[in-house]
């Protein structure tokens, strides 16, 4: 884990016990992130986490309760003006000026981000170019798709090139293809060195982006690692079975107790983490064969971000996710 | 695809603070009048609202109302012209507002720039709409027989005030902006503030003939003493103590206003 000692020249982000309350509520618990430098960190986990709360403290947008955190070496709170000048913000709605142009509002962050008029013209025909918004440069942004707009946003976080930059959902709301040029274009920024940490609540976008995810729910680290090390511990793919009958569903559920995920009674649903796919597959029917229950059918699926939560937070079946997981 | 130059060094320049706070606000005025020039309802307003109300008091009221030596249309003009001033202000409220509400603000805030740049961008847009609605009110005054027997310094000093006066009512709207839960309430809000202030002033009737306590306010109220001013110098009515008197009002709400706003904004962020 990557939650040793700060190091800044090492580390572009460093938190350390963050809180933070709204009123009388603890929105954030002591969070701990450590973000090395040029990679991408995704923090995963439902709405209400504490994401968004995380990205406006680090961001200098929201004070903090408690704790600390250091942006590309400054104090967020003794050197805010500092962090400002090292980071670009893409919040969750795109923050664009709709009766500008694209253009107008690329020049106008540049020019408050206090780049000479000669330095914001260079960037503006750069991001346009790089981002596919030339033949809509002079256009109103109003007039512009949600794609074209979170591209924008996305540039004109890049004007003044910050090493840092915090995305949060940056492809919440977007069409598959949008998301997918969303993604090229984070990728890019990643390999020419500038440090990402984002926030998002689909998993496959973080298993896409991340070189490292931190899970995050009701405002705690839950669990983080890289993206495989983490799918691995929830458990690669998972098998819903549907049993035939009422009076069989609690013999089943004994059968196969020691990889059972989730129980739906109701349902007659039993989900399953099979690691090593068909092998655990062939060894569960069994059983259940073995037990007479019968089956009624039975799907394979990807581990969706509620299995990741409810296996990491051990509200899926009984305590034994919970050890697995704190071995 | 320019890869390469993404993290070309680009190196803000070291100047003053006071030359960035300039410099920000001149950013964010440039983007508040492009707004006005590009939203046509700001644009139809900044023509419309204050022709009409020149008409209608000129034609419908102004033949009951008894403004003793002097004609309804030169009485009429001091008045619509602050009116028209302060009604402008309310888009400060209104502008401000839907910056409040959106994601842009914050973008503004996690910029290494000035904080009380939007606010003062917003004022200086105000302050050229405003100059364009004086111009509009001037033409139109001619046009309905308002003939002013002012010299060029009284001029200035009627454009000195006017001037003064929108900066000072925008600062106040200002603080409304900030306050607003929605856009609804940032309409209405500026209606509830100027419309009993234009109505209970010296802008449409003498104030001598309001019963007592709304005579009492409307002689003592801040828009009473621009009107007042502005009229004597214009078209030769006793000017009395409203000029030093709508000066200091202006001064004193500034001064008063700067504070609360730049203090709602920062709290803003604490929501």
């Amino acid at each position: 884990m990557a939650t040793s000692h700060s190091d800044t020249a090492d580390h572009a982000i460093v938190v350390r016990n963050l809180q933070k309350s709204f009123k009388d509520v603890q929105v954030l618990h002591g969070i701990n992130i450590t973000v090395k430098r040029g990679t991408i960190v995704a923090l995963l986990g439902p709405n209400g986490a504490g994401k968004t709360t995380t990205i406006r403290i680090l961001s200098t947008l929201l004070p903090l309760d408690g704790g600390e955190a250091r942006v590309n070496g400054y104090d967020i709170v003794q050197q805010a003006h500092e962090v400002r000048s090292s980071i670009g913000l893409t919040g969750q709605f795109a923050a664009v000026d709709g009766y500008l142009t694209g253009e107008e509002n690329l020049l106008m962050l540049g020019r408050l981000y206090r780049l000479s008029h000669a330095d914001a013209r260079r960037r503006t025909r750069e991001l346009l170019a790089q981002f596919d918004l030339v033949d809509a440069a002079r256009r109103p942004v109003k007039t512009y798709s949600g794609g074209m707009k979170r591209r924008l946003d996305l540039a004109m976080s890049l004007i003044a090139a910050p090493p840092i930059i915090f995305l949060d959902e940056p492809t919440t709301g977007l069409d598959p293809r949008s998301r997918l040029s969303m993604w090229t274009l984070i990728k890019e920024l990643a390999s020419n060195g500038t440090t990402i940490l984002l926030t998002t609540q689909y998993m496959d976008e973080a298993d896409h982006l991340a070189d490292w995810i931190v899970v995050i729910d009701e405002g705690r680290v839950i669990a983080e690692g890289n993206p495989n090390s983490l799918k691995a511990r929830v458990g690669s793919d998972h098998v819903d079975l549907i049993i035939s009958a009422t009076s069989s569903f609690t013999a089943a559920q004994q059968a196969i107790d020691g990889r059972l995920l989730q129980a739906d009674p109701e349902q007659r649903v039993l989900t399953i983490t099979a690691s090593d796919g068909a092998v655990t597959l062939k060894h569960i029917l069994q059983r259940l064969e073995d037990a007479q229950v019968e089956v009624e059918s039975l799907s394979m699926r990807r581990p969706t971000l509620d299995d990741v939560f409810l296996f990491l937070t051990g509200n899926g079946s009984n305590g034994k996710t919970q050890e697995i997981i704190h071995e | 695809m320019s890869e390469t130059s993404l993290l070309a060094p680009v190196q803000p320049g070291r100047r003053s603070d006071l030359f960035w706070l300039v410099s920000d606000a001149g950013i964010m005025a440039k983007r508040s009048i492009m707004h006005i020039m590009r939203s046509m309802d700001q644009v139809l307003s900044l023509i419309l609202f204050p022709v009409m109300f020149m008409l209608l008091n000129r034609y419908v009221l102004g033949g009951a109302i008894d403004t003793g030596d002097v004609s309804y249309a030169n009485y009429l003009f001091a008045g619509i012209l602050i009116q028209t001033l302060a009604f402008g202000a309310n888009y400060t409220t209104i502008n401000l507002a839907v910056d409040m509400k959106e994601g842009i603000v914050d973008r503004f805030r996690s910029l290494p720039m000035s904080s009380s740049a939007l606010i003062i961008g917003h004022i200086t847009a105000d302050l050229v709409r405003n100059v364009i609605s004086g111009i509009i009110i001037v033409l139109v005054g001619f046009a309905v027989g308002f003939r002013p027997s002012a010299s060029v310094v009284e001029w200035l000093y009627v454009i000195g005030l006017a001037l003064l006066f929108t900066l000072a009512i925008s600062w106040l709207s200002a603080i409304l902006g900030l306050l607003v839960k929605s856009l609804e309430a940032a309409q209405w809000a500026g209606f509830v503030l100027i419309f009993p202030l234009t109505f209970v002033s010296s802008a449409f009737v003498p104030t001598h003939t309001m019963p007592g306590v709304i005579r009492t306010f409307a002689e003592h109220q801040p828009m009473t003493h621009a009107i007042n001013a502005i009229r004597a110098w214009l078209v030769g009515t006793p000017l009395g103590d409203s000029a030093w008197l709508s000066v200091i009002w202006s001064v004193a709400l500034i001064a008063v206003s700067v504070p609360i706003t730049s203090w709602l904004f920062r709290r803003h962020s604490v929501q």
